[in-house]
């Protein structure tokens, strides 16, 4: 019984995390339909972010004040990853807009070259970051059932990031003219929206987003100049498996791989575990090639 | 426009037939300079563990320069990027040999780049040290292997945890070709011994979590995991192991692939009280190796460590330079030949190349790790270990070194 519970749990867990990493590219590659190669990098910037304030905090601040120091740290990961993401997208990605191929190709040199800047300024070899106190342990439910505090905390957090997001886009004013411009350009840009800032501000926000979901794996994984590529498969299965361009769609997209994932890998290995999962997310999209949720909207019949 | 950037690729590629034509001049010996070739990656996924041993090696050199050089002749060193990436580290292999000319390689760390330059090495008869532990059942004549082979790091390691009185094994490893060949082995020794394989997992490289595997860990209660991941799946590894409960008291690791580098970059608050198996540690105690862990934080940072394989590094460099010496030349089969029987005195202590598989006689140390991430020595053989790439003095062993 227990073992069944630990199992949800688990795919619980790691359908969390697909969707922290996944929320990110769910906003610039399903709804501005940009294919961002460079996404696991601004996971690695939050992640790099998160260690440049726990060592800020270790140097220069009193000791009682370390555990803070990631709440502190989530605010700063997505500030930091935001700015290379507008950075990118004034600088590069604004004049690859319809050109797919160009700007996969482009971001992935940008990739390149963020892993080789982090690889310049921290060093090739991963750095640690202690997680604070109070997210060490976790909570015993029963016997042989141990929920470990990060990863509540991590669901926690995907639950807040969730509903801070669908309230962005679907119940503020920025959302709405952001949601204007990705329907039907021509018409937003007539209406009197700026449809350069709009793109601008979107692709910053789906890339804090990243920056969030690097911080939050520094509790559980590694940090280091090439995260980012663990990351990057991982995050476009999970958009295009819920459905480009619905926020709920990459929901069910996540859980339903961390599920698979999890059952596969426990019944048999985890190399194998992770070929079934392919084949049945190639097998899904042969079915339904839109994924979960299909997006509905007359721009995407042309 | 068109006719100027013409006449530049002209000018840009005359320009390079001519340095061509320069370097293929004889050998990389050229005046008072000796030419050698540093090939690591320093980019990509492995830039993490192999940069340090970049580093270590040209420290060696820079000793030796400062030393008055090798035959009266400074090195000077051909640094290429293999940039994680196989095709690369052949491509940048023959170009050290055949363009640069170089006397000699030191380079490569995972066992498929050591696979992909080795026929390179072969054909164009160049030398390479290699700096690291691996899987054994190899041994070219145009390599010399300066890390442990398996029975000098990975059976002692099985020989302690049994001595431990440590019989169920769970046997885990990223998915390639040095954890399955260490598996392999651990198994046989394991039956021969009379101790049990409660499961035997591989994680695809770079896989980060660990979940399900430690519920399966859980599931089949082993006293002990041999853990042969390589690189990051580490990091999650330890850090998910510790959340999920399982702290050295309950279970104890064995991990051949973490050093005091990877320490550093998991942090030792995760790793405290499990053991790992190597021939060196920075708190190995020689004068030798006080006087090499001080230069190397010297020249690198005080927050540098050293560890197995940045020690193999130097070692290898100051081994060329003896069976130079001791050839009076070179020439590859001249330096191949003094090589035999050679020994120096290394921060890990004596150490000696065996003349018949080119790999070295090497202590075998068993480690704790501590609160501070130095790893304290907790066990080691009385002597040196001779090297059995392919385990010819093992009778449990005669059904694996067939293959």
């Amino acid at each position: 019984m227990e073992v069944y519970l630990l199992h949800l749990f688990n795919s619980l867990s790691l359908g969390s995390i697909l969707l922290m990493i996944g929320l990110g590219l769910a906003i610039t590659f399903g709804l501005m339909g940009v294919i961002n190669m460079a996404h696991g990098e601004f996971i690695m910037v939050g992640a790099y972010s998160t260690y440049v304030v726990q060592k800020t905090f270790m140097d220069y601040l009193p000791k009682s004040w370390f555990d803070s120091y990631f709440i502190v740290s989530l605010p700063i990961a997505f500030v930091m990853a935001a700015l290379f993401g507008y950075l990118l997208e004034r600088v590069l990605i604004r004049h690859l807009y319809n050109r797919p191929l160009d700007s996969l190709l482009a971001t992935w040199g940008v990739g390149l070259m963020l892993q080789q800047l982090a690889r310049t300024i921290f060093g090739a070899p991963n750095v640690a970051v202690t997680s604070p106190a109070w997210l060490d342990g976790g909570l015993t439910v029963m016997e042989g059932l141990v929920m470990p505090y990060k990863r509540l905390f991590i669901i926690a957090m995907v639950i807040i990031t969730l509903t801070s997001m669908w309230y962005y886009i679907y119940r503020s004013a920025a959302g709405r003219r952001m949601r204007a411009v990705m329907q039907n350009r021509n018409m937003a840009s007539c209406m009197g929206i700026s449809t350069r800032r709009v793109d601008a501000m979107t692709f910053a926000i789906g890339s804090g987003v990243a920056g969030l979901a690097g911080s939050a794996l520094t509790l559980i994984g590694p940090i280091g100049p090439s995260i980012g590529t663990y990351y990057i498969v991982d995050s476009f299965m999970v958009v295009v498996l819920g459905g480009v361009g619905k926020l709920i769609g990459t929901i069910f997209g996540a859980f339903g791989i961390g599920f698979a994932n999890t059952v596969f890998e426990a019944w048999s290995t985890a190399s194998i575990g992770k070929v079934l999962v392919f084949l049945c997310i190639v097998a899904f999209l042969q079915w339904r090639p839109t994924g979960f949720v299909k997006m509905r909207s007359r721009s995407l019949d042309s | 426009m068109n006719k100027l950037w013409k006449r530049i690729a002209i000018g840009v590629s005359a320009l390079a037939l001519v340095f061509a034509a320069g370097c293929s001049s004889e050998t990389g010996v050229s005046g008072d300079t000796v030419k050698v070739g540093i090939l690591h990656s320093l980019s990509g996924t492995m830039a993490i563990s192999e940069v340090s041993v970049k580093d270590s090696e040209m420290m060696a050199i820079d000793e030796i320069n400062a030393a008055g050089g090798v035959l009266g002749k400074k090195i000077e060193p051909v640094v290429e990027d293999g940039a994680s990436d196989w095709p690369t580290f052949t491509e940048k292999a023959k170009k050290l040999i055949s363009q640069d000319k170089v006397a000699t390689v030191f380079g490569c760390w995972t066992s498929s780049s050591r696979k992909a330059v080795l026929p390179v090495f072969e054909s164009l008869k160049g030398l390479l040290w290699y700096p690291v532990q691996y899987e054994g059942l190899e041994s070219s004549p145009n390599i010399f292997y300066t890390g442990a082979t398996t029975n000098q790091q990975i059976i002692p390691a099985v020989d302690f945890l049994l001595e431990k009185k440590l019989t169920k094994f769970y046997l885990l490893g990223s998915d390639y070709v040095f954890p399955r060949t260490a598996n392999k082995i651990i198994k046989e020794q394991l039956k021969n011994a009379g101790a049990t394989t409660v499961a035997e997992e591989y994680i695809p490289l770079g896989n980060t979590d660990f979940n399900t595997i430690i519920a399966k860990i859980k599931e089949t209660k082993p006293d002990v995991v041999f853990n042969t991941l390589n690189g990051d799946s580490n990091v999650a590894f330890f850090k998910q192991l510790k959340d999920a409960g399982i702290g050295p008291d309950t279970l104890k690791t064995m991990s051949v692939s973490v050093a005091e580098e990877e320490v550093r970059g998991i942090g030792p608050a995760y790793l405290t009280g499990h053991y790992v198996s190597w021939n060196y540690y920075q708190t190995t105690d020689t004068p030798e190796n006080t006087k090499f862990v001080a230069a190397y934080k010297a020249k690198y940072g005080a927050e540098r460590v050293t560890s197995d394989p940045v020690e193999a590094g130097y070692d290898a460099v100051y081994l060329w330079k003896a069976a130079v010496e001791k050839a009076g030349s070179f020439e590859v089969d001249k330096v191949r030949e003094a090589a035999k029987g050679i020994e120096f005195k290394a921060p890990e202590g004596t150490v000696k190349i065996d003349g018949d598989n080119q790999h070295i006689y090497k202590k075998v140390r068993i480690g704790e790790i501590q609160a501070d991430g130095m790893i304290k020595e907790v066990w080691s053989t009385p002597d040196v270990v001779k090297p059995d790439p392919y385990l010819k003095s093992y009778s449990w062993a005669a059904s694996l070194s067939s293959n």
